[in-house]
């Protein structure tokens, strides 16, 4: 792709709310749909490419075609968890590219608010299917957020990384959320003691919820979805919108290794991937959207991905700069985050939305004259297996 | 006392390593074509693909690779336990096991990244499985 502009986001929709009693999942995907395509200035018909992360169907992926009414001719089930968009995007990107198809749909539905889904704290049911995975792990009482705990302790004790510093991810970002509307309404709608903007004691002082992990760094439980409409850009040219140019992608996995350091993300083999796909460098983008599930999840993102060194991501946070009115770096989660804007399970499609808002102009915290941005999405389990995407956005 | 989410078989992989422990071996497999330690058990291995194999007992004596401690869990065998600490613990062979170090007053302030730990098996009855643990050395 590197910074040849031939596929574009042409179309973004976010559903609004994050309380959405008496809603599906299936029907937040095809609402979105809907507005996104209008947002382009195209039609339901001008779809041909589908890609999906396969869930609230009979069989992963096979059903969301005929639910939609879409006769595509690429269909694409990438499901790695949060991070599956921006995994659909590189592909959305790569395929369009090659001539395979020319509009291309992502969607994305969840009610996990709604369905009281407990996503950080369940643990194991003991209940899934007899795996390797599942019989190394369940009888610990490992929860999604203790595995996030794991990799930040880790962290701290390797490098001297704070809480205060960890906290900064926190707090910069509520600093986005109260400027969005939307933000403001999902907290108040799921009852957040103090909606308003925090202090980096506020984060410290919040209630353990596994340590060295507080509240104020652990993501919300929401409903919600959205979607992503991805152009040729022939097809870019006639959109209602500006085209936001997809100009690099990279992918990764990584797992739990026998010596391994568990503070390396995926992000640091697909990082440089993207970034030379691109052709452009950490230090010139405007807009960072990182995967916020927690505040280390911020922190590996920000490390591996290159803006500033292994280790040294805790000085970087606290040096003032992750606000979208300050310069030094990427504005951080301009929209609120899965902290405190959006997070029903999968959050990497709202990544891709804010920063094509961003590139568009649109955003809530808008960063003056942005031109590129990266949205890197982590899906999976930080400390036991996971993977992370990033995609590289352009203004026009 | 609910039982804790217990591994499901049939899975070829791992039913030797948890057939062990009903006699309280913790067992590892090493490549006989690389020097690869393989764990979690499998059948193959992930250096090199080989499908040549041994199963070794390990001593059971490691470090604290990194833990958490949970203050909240859903599941009923652990929401009435108060916190508990979930750690990766390294074993002086060479691989990395994901457990629970127990045995301590306070687990998060009495555990510490890098400390030596010694295995301590927690009993499910006569005939079960039990589940390798590890406390303080």
């Amino acid at each position: 792709m590197s910074q040849t502009r031939e596929v574009a986001v042409v179309g973004i929709h976010e559903y609004p709310l994050r309380v959405a009693p008496g809603v599906s999942a299936l029907q937040i995907k095809a609402e979105s749909a809907s507005k996104a395509l209008a947002d382009a200035g195209l039609s339901w018909k001008d779809v041909d490419a589908v890609y999906d992360n396969g869930q609230n169907q009979n069989i992963g992926g096979l059903s969301i075609s005929e639910y939609f009414g879409f006769k595509p001719r690429l269909i694409d089930v990438t499901s790695v968890g949060g991070t599956s968009y921006e995994f659909q995007a590189h592909h959305a990107a790569t395929m369009i590219a090659a001539g395979k198809a020319d509009v291309a749909i992502l969607t994305y539905g969840s009610t996990a608010h709604s369905g009281r889904v407990a996503i950080g704290t369940a643990g194991a049911t003991g209940q899934g299917a007899p795996t390797p995975f599942n019989n190394m792990e369940d009888s610990w009482g490992m929860t999604g957020i203790a595995g996030y705990g794991m990799v930040k302790a880790r962290h701290m004790h390797q490098y001297g990384t704070t809480n205060e510093q960890f906290a900064e991810i926190s707090v910069a970002t509520r600093y986005h959320a109260m400027r969005n509307p939307d933000a403001v309404k999902a907290m108040t709608d799921l009852e957040f003691v103090g909606v308003n903007e925090i202090t980096v004691q506020d984060v410290v002082d919040s209630r353990m919820i596994a340590w060295p992990l507080h509240l104020l760094e652990c993501c919300m439980v929401s409903d919600g979805g959205g979607a992503v409409v991805i152009a040729s850009k022939e097809v870019a040219k006639n959109c209602k919108k500006k085209p936001v140019w997809i100009i690099g992608g990279g992918e990764a996995t990584k797992y739990r290794e026998n010596g391994g350091d568990i503070t390396v993300s995926a992000g640091a083999q697909s990082g440089p991937v993207a970034f030379e796909d691109a052709g452009v460098t950490p230090s010139e983008i405007d807009v960072l959207m990182a995967y916020d599930s927690f505040s280390i999840t911020v922190m590996l993102m920000i490390e591996d991905l290159g803006f500033c060194k292994k280790g040294e991501g805790g000085d970087y946070v606290s040096s003032g700069i992750l606000k979208f009115d300050q310069k030094g770096g990427p504005a951080l989660n301009t929209d609120g985050g899965g902290l405190s804007s959006n997070h029903p399970g999968e959050r990497g499609i709202f990544c891709i939305l804010e920063a094509t808002r961003q590139m568009r102009g649109e955003s809530t915290s808008q960063v003056d004259n942005a031109k590129l941005a990266v949205a890197v999405g982590n899906g999976g389990q930080l400390g036991a297996r996971h993977a992370t995407s990033p995609i590289i956005l352009a203004a026009d | 006392m609910t039982m804790r989410p217990q591994p499901r078989f049939p899975e070829p992989d791992t039913q030797p390593f948890w057939d062990a422990t009903k006699e309280k071996k913790l067992m590892y497999q090493t490549c006989d074509d690389c020097p690869e330690v393989i764990f979690y058990p499998r059948a193959h291995c992930t250096q090199c693909g080989s499908l040549n194999n041994t199963w070794n007992q390990s001593k059971g004596l490691g470090t604290v690779y990194t833990f958490s401690v949970v203050m909240q869990s859903r599941h009923p065998a652990f929401k009435d336990i108060g916190p508990y600490a979930v750690a990766y613990v390294d074993l002086d062979e060479g691989f990395r096991i994901m457990t629970n170090v127990v045995n301590v007053d306070n687990p998060i302030e009495d555990i510490k990244i890098g400390m030596k730990v010694k295995l301590s098996w927690l009993d499910q009855g006569e005939g079960e499985i039990a589940l390798p643990m590890f406390e303080p050395a």
